[in-house]
């Protein structure tokens, strides 16, 4: 710590005594990110990261004008739309960021997947990852509810009876979730209380696992750079990835701004819950895949039902996706690349990209 | 360490005593935290209504023909059409593929749901599209001038 004394003033020696400054200062010393020719791909997990505290923060502001029940929840959003002194702003980049949120997390998923960077020591950060993952999801969907119009409302009245096709369990959990047999009042009470409180507290867990771990192994060196030339190259990652990553992260809000500016969040109708679906109801574009599946199914395929055959085929690729760390027997096999892994990845990619356009460019009415 | 060995039997009884009697306590905590807690999440059960008639605001000449609109059955959306022969049909209006609110299309003369694309003809049967099974049809009986929707059987 003497030798250290020059550099720094009474204050931080002051602070260091009580609070362990320097172990801190030694940990980011220590800590290198790998450089080759895939390093720009280790900027998307910190841009996730970037913009969940964007959420934070911003879902923090809106709490203090947002009323959770049907009968103020959208006059509330409103207000804030039209009378809050930039609360159009605030608004619009919760709901934006939350987009590149999701986008910069799918990147970082299939970057790691098709890098190979889930084996082994790393199949927890891969599995807190793929929680994450699910706990976004969940994000975005109660969240969605939250203004209480009428794409929320039938987009809830959709999306929570897709657990409720499964056999024996659905039933019952498209109650728990609903708050009743319906989607009332009741289910916009308790998606907020999801999303503001149960799903933050989780996260909360699970994120620090998954930095925590990020820290304990350090970031994966993909197989096919390992053996060449650019197999040892690192970089430190104070300041020098940090800094890269802070140009990254002024980008993203530069982005953020301008979108929330030119492209302010809508609002749309308020929820009728005796009114018919309006022509052209899509979801967010993360589930216009799934969306798109389920439309395209139909009723019956060898005898069971289209939905139901869809709901599980979504449980199974989720499952292998997250199972992949222990499905993956390439390494094992001393391979430098998993033509399973890659070969599902890229599947599943093209898949959500062709389902997607389609969900976007189908005349809604045929 | 001899007289431990001596007396290890002892220890042993005791020690699976209290293992025991830790283990079934702290299984009971956990129960009485558990369980209040998974009760509560589950929402109590609200007596829905059940009636089986409904009694129209609308009257029948004011329905026009080739035409359909939601209306409350219960707690529940119905769609009431008047079809190209004047005659009137009721159903459930709650899609069976995945619960969107059905409207009526006078272009095609068939029951759509807008979510997932579903087709259902004038007699509520599901005949394009995902979704499985028909829509439960209702009795529709004019009185004089009311409208009096009625659950078969």
């Amino acid at each position: 710590m003497d030798n250290e004394s020059p550099k720094h003033g009474k204050l931080w020696l002051w602070l260091d005594e009580r609070v362990g400054l320097s172990d801190f200062a030694k940990l980011a010393k220590k800590k290198e990110v790998p450089l080759h020719r895939h390093t720009f791909w280790y900027y998307f997990g910190g841009m996730t990261l970037f913009l969940f505290g964007i959420q934070v923060g911003t879902g923090i502001l809106l709490l203090l004008y947002y009323r959770p029940s049907a009968g103020e929840a959208f006059e509330s959003i409103q207000f804030i739309m039209t009378e809050v002194q930039f609360g159009w702003l605030v608004r619009s980049i919760h709901s934006w960021s939350a987009n590149l949120m999701i986008l910069a997390m799918f990147i970082h998923l299939f970057s790691a997947l098709l890098h190979h960077a889930y084996r082994r020591p790393r199949e927890m950060t891969w599995l807190s990852g793929g929680g994450l993952l699910g706990l976004s999801l969940g994000f975005g969907f109660t969240g969605y509810l939250l203004p209480w119009n009428e794409l929320a409302f039938f987009a809830t009245r959709v999306g929570t009876e897709i657990p409720g096709v499964l056999p024996v369990i659905g039933p019952f959990m498209r109650r728990l979730l609903r708050g009743g047999n319906d989607v009332t009042g009741a289910t916009l009470t308790r998606f907020y209380g999801i999303h503001v409180a149960i799903l933050p507290a989780i996260v909360t867990i699970v994120l620090g696992l998954h930095l925590f771990l990020v820290q304990k192994h350090g970031m994966s060196r993909p197989p096919s750079v390992e053996g060449g030339a650019e197999g040892k190259r690192s970089m430190p990652f104070f300041p020098n990835f940090f800094l890269r990553d802070l140009v990254g992260w002024l980008c993203a809000l530069g982005v953020l701004a301008a979108l929330a500016a030119y492209f302010p969040a809508e609002l749309g109708k308020k929820a009728d819950l005796f009114q018919p679906a309006p022509i052209g109801i899509k979801p967010e574009w993360y589930f216009m895949a799934m969306f798109q599946t389920l439309k395209i199914l139909p009723s019956h395929i060898l005898g069971i039902e289209g939905e139901l055959l869809g709901v599980l085929g979504f449980g199974l690729l989720g499952a292998i996706l997250i199972a992949m760390p222990f499905l993956d027997r390439g390494r094992a096999l001393g391979k430098t690349s998993s033509r399973f892994a890659t070969g599902f990845g890229l599947l599943l990619i093209v898949y959500a990209i062709t389902l997607t356009y389609l969900g976007y460019t189908m005349s809604p009415t045929k | 360490m001899a007289n431990e060995e001596t007396s290890f039997a002892v220890d042993n009884g005791r020690r699976k005593f209290l293992n025991w009697f830790l283990g079934t306590s702290a299984g009971a905590f956990l129960i009485s935290v558990t369980y209040p807690l998974s009760r509560y999440l589950i929402p109590p059960e609200i007596e829905e209504s059940t009636a089986g008639t409904v009694t129209l605001s609308i009257k029948p000449n004011d329905v026009k023909a080739n035409s359909g609109q939601i209306f409350r059955f219960g707690s529940q959306p119905a769609i009431l059409i008047k079809d190209t022969n004047g005659e009137l049909k009721a159903f459930s209006a709650v899609c069976t593929h995945l619960a969107c609110i059905v409207q009526y299309r006078s272009d095609i003369n068939q029951i759509w749901c807008a979510c997932h694309n579903g087709h259902f003809d004038l007699n509520g049967r599901n005949v394009e599209g995902p979704p499985p099974k028909p829509l439960e049809q209702y009795v529709v009986n004019v009185r004089a001038d009311q409208i009096v929707v009625n659950k078969r059987g």
